[in-house]
C-alpha cells in the first residue's frame, strides 16, 4: 500500500498505569479497518482513547497522515506550525478538539439535551460550518443513516439502533481523517446488532480513511474488518486477517473465541510433542516451537481403547458435559485437555457423565500444526 | 389472623410517634396562627400601601442582582472546586462553605469591617472613586451574595459532579474547545442543578436579615427589604408585620413547589 506513516495511521502506543501496561504498535492504511479483539481489561479502550487525545502517551507517538499527534516529531516530519500544537519537553501533543478524529463512543454518549440534528451538526459546528449549513449537513447524514425522520428526537426517545446509528453520523459529519469505534455493537440487542452491523460495515466498507474498532465479539471484528489484532494484557499476542487468525490461533483467548483445542509443543516431523510429555501426532511435518490445534468435532470418544488407523488416542476423565447447538460438548481431563463434540444419541450410547473414564482419538489427518 | 398480625407488628412504636407529633404540631402550629391572624378582609389595600410596595421591591430587586451575582462568580467556583486540579481544594471548599453556617450578623460585621470606610477595600473604593457602600442598597446587595452564594456553590458544585466527563470528551472529539464544551454541553446538562441552586439562592437572599441590617442598616425604600420591614412592623403595627410574613411565606412556598417539581422531574 503506502509507506507506514505517511499515509494513514502510524502508531506506539505506550500508557503506564503502574499495575498495567499498554504497549500497542498499530498501523493503519486509508481505506482499511482494523479490529483491535481482546477480553475486557485488555487494553482496548485505552489504546482507542490515547488515539483520540483523552489519555496521554507515557511513551510511544501517534501519527496520523504523516502528521504526528502525540510524541517526539521528528525533523522531516512536520513543517512548522502545520498544526496547533503544545510542546511537551521537544515532543509534540495535539489535544482532542485538534485532531479530526471521529469517535463513536460505547454507549454512544449522544448529548442529551440536544436532539438528533443538533447532535450531529454539533461537530460540523465547532469545524466552522455556519449553523445553516451544519444542520443541512446533519439532515444529510440522518437521511444517510435511515433515520430521515427522527431529526427532532432527543436521544432517550431513540432505540439503541437508532441512537448507535446517530452516533456514528454525529462521528462521520466532521469527516474525520481516522474513525474509532469502541464496542459500537455492544450495547444492542441480537436482532438490532444483525442489522446494525450490516450497515455499519457498509459505512466502514466506504470509507476513504483508516477506521480502528475496539470489540470482544470475535463476529463483529471478522464481519467488520478487514484485520484483526488480538490484544491481551495490553499486548498485540496475534495479527492477521480473519481466516488466519481463526484457522491457527496463537493464544487460548483465541482458540476458545473460535472454538478450538489448542496446544503449544515443539514438533519434530510429523509429531508434536507437549508441555506435558504427551506426543500428538500431525498431518504437516513440521521442526521446532509450535502450535498444534483440532476442532472439537475431530474428537472422538469411546468406553475401550480403539485401534487401528493413524490415530492419537489417550485415557480422558469427562469434567463436564453440556448442550452446544444441536450437539453435545464434553470437557475433558487428562494428559491432553480437550473439549470434544458428540452427537446425543453417542453420547447415550456411551453413557456419559461427569467422572466416567473414556478413551479419546483424534486423526492426526485433524490436527492442524503451524509455528510459533 | 396473620394478616392482622402483621398490621400491629408494623405499627409505629408510641415513643416515636409521640414525639413526631408533637414536633409537627411545632413546626406546622405557627404558620396556621398567622394564617388565622391574617387581616383576609384589608389584605388587598394593606398590600398596596406605598410602605409596602417599597420594602417588596427592593427585596425582590435585591435578591434577583444577588443571585445574579452569585451565578457569575458561584458557578466558575463551582467548577473549580469540581474539576479543578491544584493543591488546598477542600480547604477553598471549606472557606466558601463558611458562610452556610457562619451567623449572619458576623458576615455583617466582616463587611462592615472590609468595606466600611475604615476598612481596606472601603478606604480605597472612597479615596479612588468616592464611593460609599455601607448603609447603601448596594451593601444590601452585597450582605444577600455573602450568605447566599454558598448554596450556589454547593449545588452546582454537586451537579457538576454527578455529571459524566465523558460527554465532555465526546464533545472534544467532535471538535470543541474547553469553553465550547462548557458553554454548550457541560452547562446545558447541569443546568436543572444551576436552576435549583438559583431558587435556593435567591430564596436565601430574600430572607436575609442579620448581615443586611448589619452592614446596610434599615432605611426604607433604600436598604429596609422585607425581612427587616416585619421586625420593624412588629413593634409599631402587627398586623402589616402580618402581611408582610404572609408574603415571604407564599413566596416560600412557591420556591418549595417549584424546586420540589424540579427534582421530581430530574430523578
Amino acid at each position: 500500500m503506502s509507506t507506514p506513516g505517511a499515509h494513514g495511521l502510524d502508531a506506539h502506543l505506550v500508557v503506564d498505569r503502574g499495575t498495567f501496561r499498554l504497549d500497542l504498535r498499530l498501523q493503519v492504511a486509508p481505506g482499511e479497518t482494523v479490529a483491535l479483539l481482546g477480553p475486557n481489561g485488555a487494553g482496548k479502550t485505552t489504546a482507542l482513547r490515547a488515539l483520540a487525545g483523552l489519555e496521554d502517551l507515557s511513551e510511544g507517538h501517534i501519527a496520523l497522515d504523516g502528521v504526528v499527534l502525540d510524541g517526539v516529531v521528528p525533523d522531516s516530519a512536520v513543517p512548522d506550525g502545520a498544526l496547533p500544537d503544545r510542546p511537551r519537553g521537544g515532543a509534540r501533543w495535539v489535544p482532542p478538539e485538534h485532531r479530526r478524529i471521529g469517535v463513536v463512543f460505547q454507549d454512544y454518549l449522544l448529548f442529551p439535551h440536544l436532539n438528533a440534528v443538533e447532535n450531529i451538526a454539533f461537530g460540523p459546528r465547532r469545524r466552522g460550518l455556519g449553523r445553516a449549513e451544519a444542520r443541512a449537513l446533519a439532515a444529510e447524514w440522518l437521511d444517510r443513516v435511515g433515520l430521515g425522520d427522527f431529526g427532532k428526537r432527543r436521544p432517550g426517545q431513540l432505540s439503541g439502533g437508532q441512537a448507535q446509528r446517530v452516533a456514528l453520523a454525529r462521528a462521520l459529519a466532521t469527516d474525520p481523517a481516522l474513525l474509532l469505534l469502541d464496542e459500537p455493537l455492544a450495547a444492542l440487542d441480537a436482532r438490532t446488532r444483525l442489522d446494525t452491523r450490516v450497515e455499519l460495515h457498509r459505512h466502514l466498507a466506504g470509507l476513504a480513511g483508516p477506521a480502528v474498532l475496539v470489540t470482544h465479539d470475535p463476529v463483529d471484528a471478522l464481519m467488520l474488518a478487514d484485520r484483526l489484532v488480538v490484544v491481551e494484557d495490553g499486548r498485540a499476542v496475534q495479527e492477521g486477517d480473519g481466516e488466519s487468525v481463526t484457522a491457527r490461533p496463537r493464544t487460548d483467548y483465541i482458540a476458545r473465541l473460535v472454538g478450538l483445542n489448542l496446544y503449544r509443543g515443539t514438533a519434530s516431523g510429523r509429531t508434536v510433542r507437549l508441555a506435558s510429555g504427551e506426543v500428538l501426532a500431525t498431518a504437516e511435518a513440521l521442526e521446532g516451537d509450535s502450535f498444534a490445534a483440532f476442532p472439537p468435532s475431530a474428537v472422538a470418544l469411546f468406553r475401550t481403547e480403539p485401534d487401528g488407523s493413524p490415530r492419537n488416542t489417550w485415557r480422558a476423565v469427562v469434567a463436564g458435559v453440556h448442550r452446544h447447538g444441536d450437539h453435545l460438548r464434553v470437557q475433558l481431563d487428562g494428559p491432553i485437555r480437550a473439549t470434544a463434540d458428540v452427537t446425543p444419541a453417542a453420547a447415550a450410547q456411551l453413557g456419559l457423565e461427569p467422572g466416567q473414564e473414556v478413551w479419546a482419538a483424534v486423526k492426526a489427518a485433524e490436527i492442524r500444526a503451524y509455528p510459533a | 389472623m396473620p394478616a392482622k398480625r402483621n398490621r400491629q407488628r408494623r405499627r409505629v412504636p408510641a415513643a416515636l410517634l409521640v414525639p413526631a407529633a408533637a414536633g409537627l404540631a411545632f413546626l406546622i402550629l405557627p404558620l396556621a396562627g398567622l394564617l388565622a391572624r391574617a387581616p383576609w378582609t384589608e389584605l388587598p389595600a394593606r398590600l398596596a400601601e406605598p410602605a409596602m410596595l417599597d420594602a417588596l421591591r427592593l427585596s425582590l430587586v435585591t435578591a434577583s442582582l444577588a443571585t445574579a451575582l452569585s451565578l457569575l462568580f458561584g458557578v466558575p467556583i463551582a467548577w473549580l472546586l469540581a474539576r479543578g486540579d491544584f493543591p488546598g481544594r477542600s480547604l477553598l471548599r471549606a472557606l466558601v462553605t463558611v458562610p452556610l453556617v457562619l451567623p449572619p450578623v458576623v458576615g455583617g460585621v466582616a463587611l462592615l469591617l472590609v468595606f466600611g470606610r475604615s476598612g481596606i477595600v472601603g478606604t480605597w473604593l472612597h479615596e479612588r472613586f468616592d464611593v460609599t457602600i455601607p448603609f447603601s442598597t448596594t451593601a444590601v446587595v452585597l450582605a444577600m451574595t455573602f450568605v447566599s452564594m454558598p448554596f450556589l456553590v454547593v449545588s452546582v458544585e454537586g451537579a457538576l459532579r454527578g455529571a459524566d466527563v465523558r460527554f465532555e470528551e465526546a464533545a472534544a472529539t467532535l471538535g470543541a474547545g474547553r469553553w465550547t464544551v462548557f458553554t454548550h454541553v457541560t452547562l446545558p446538562m447541569i443546568a436543572p442543578g444551576v436552576l435549583a441552586g438559583a431558587v435556593l439562592c435567591w430564596a436565601r437572599a430574600l430572607g436575609e436579615f442579620g448581615a443586611t441590617i448589619t452592614f446596610a442598616g434599615n432605611f426604607p425604600g433604600r436598604t429596609q427589604t422585607m425581612p427587616l420591614a416585619v421586625y420593624l412592623a412588629l413593634q409599631s403595627d402587627l398586623e402589616a408585620a402580618i402581611v408582610l410574613s404572609l408574603i415571604l411565606l407564599a413566596v416560600s412556598v412557591a420556591v418549595l413547589a417549584s424546586l420540589r417539581e424540579r427534582w421530581t422531574a430530574v430523578a
